[in-house]
């Protein structure tokens, strides 16, 4: 029934607080509601897991490792890839480009999806004119 | 509120009859330096015939964490007022700073006992390597390949300026 578990190398994704957005490794458990927790631009600290969503994504470490040997399994699990290519990784990536964009780019975006509604509604007319013929 | 460790260096005042007269130490929890001074002289009076009327103040200095990115299970002995009278207590705490150690003390005491702040007394503090620890709420943490689920997820909204008293549908809590 349960499938993404706290345990040492899982990572989060920080869902309050100053650090929202981030994604951070679980490096060890301090008691039943907060962890210390390490992510390659911050200062190792302790989060309430009230705090963190659990992703899918678990790295290879022991312990509290010390921030080098933490880079260098980030990268050899290709955490940043793994993240950005998943749906829900995405999905965060449109969102942050939707809430960035500026008149111009909202301009932009509009000739497109014309464009793209034009394109799809001549498929539409070829088929519906094979339907009736 | 957080607690916040200091050293407090007094002495009585000289007199004629005791020139240098003895200086003590002690290392304390308080909110602030004034509580902490305060403190100093409560425990100095239970201790030496001496008063902040007739003794000063030589220094006062906040102790900090060495290293607060690890770990450390934190021992607690102390002494607390009950309703009914006095008794020694220890307690096991894990956490990351000692100044957190002795914070969730302090709740935990109010919340379990009822005891406020003013009725408890730290003897002692100490931190414990893990095959000492004798409180199974803190030995069951110590297991590196630790695994478990989070079981109930609370949605919340991630700013407080977002928060609205109704919302459209049923929250998912399952994970």
């Amino acid at each position: 029934p349960f499938k993404r578990y706290v345990e040492i190398g899982r990572i989060a994704l920080v869902n309050y607080g100053k650090d929202y957005g981030k994604l951070v490794v679980i490096v060890d458990v301090i008691d039943q509601n907060r962890a210390l927790v390490d992510a390659p631009d911050m200062v190792r600290g302790q989060m309430n897991f009230k705090r963190l969503t659990l992703t899918d994504i678990k790295i290879d470490i022991k312990r509290v490792p010390n921030k080098k040997t933490l880079i260098a399994a980030m990268e050899a699990a290709d955490v940043k890839n793994k993240w950005e290519n998943s749906s829900w990784g995405r999905k965060l990536i449109v969102q942050k480009k939707r809430a960035s964009l500026n008149d111009f780019d909202r301009f932009k975006i509009m000739l497109a999806k014309i464009k793209k509604a034009g394109v799809v509604r001549q498929e539409l007319a070829k088929l519906k004119k094979e339907a009736t013929a | 509120f957080q607690y916040h460790q200091f050293q407090v260096v007094g002495r009585g005042l000289p007199t004629e009859t005791d020139e240098q007269p003895k200086i003590y130490r002690m290392k304390l929890w308080a909110t602030n330096e004034v509580r902490a001074k305060s403190k100093f002289w409560y425990y100095l009076r239970k201790l030496k015939k001496v008063k902040k009327s007739n003794g000063q103040m030589l220094a006062i200095n906040e102790i900090f964490e060495k290293n607060p990115t690890t770990i450390k299970n934190y021992g607690i002995w102390l002494r607390y007022q009950s309703r009914t009278g006095y008794h020694n207590m220890y307690k096991e705490y894990r956490d990351t700073t000692l100044n957190g150690a002795i914070e969730q003390m302090y709740t935990e005491m109010a919340s379990r006992h009822r005891v406020r702040h003013h009725c408890i007394q730290v003897i002692k503090t100490a931190t414990i390597p893990a095959k000492l620890c004798k409180r199974e709420s803190t030995k069951q943490f110590h297991n590196s390949k630790i695994k478990f689920p989070l079981v109930f997820k609370k949605v919340r909204p991630p700013t407080r300026k977002l928060k609205t008293t109704y919302k459209a549908s049923r929250p998912n809590l399952f994970v």
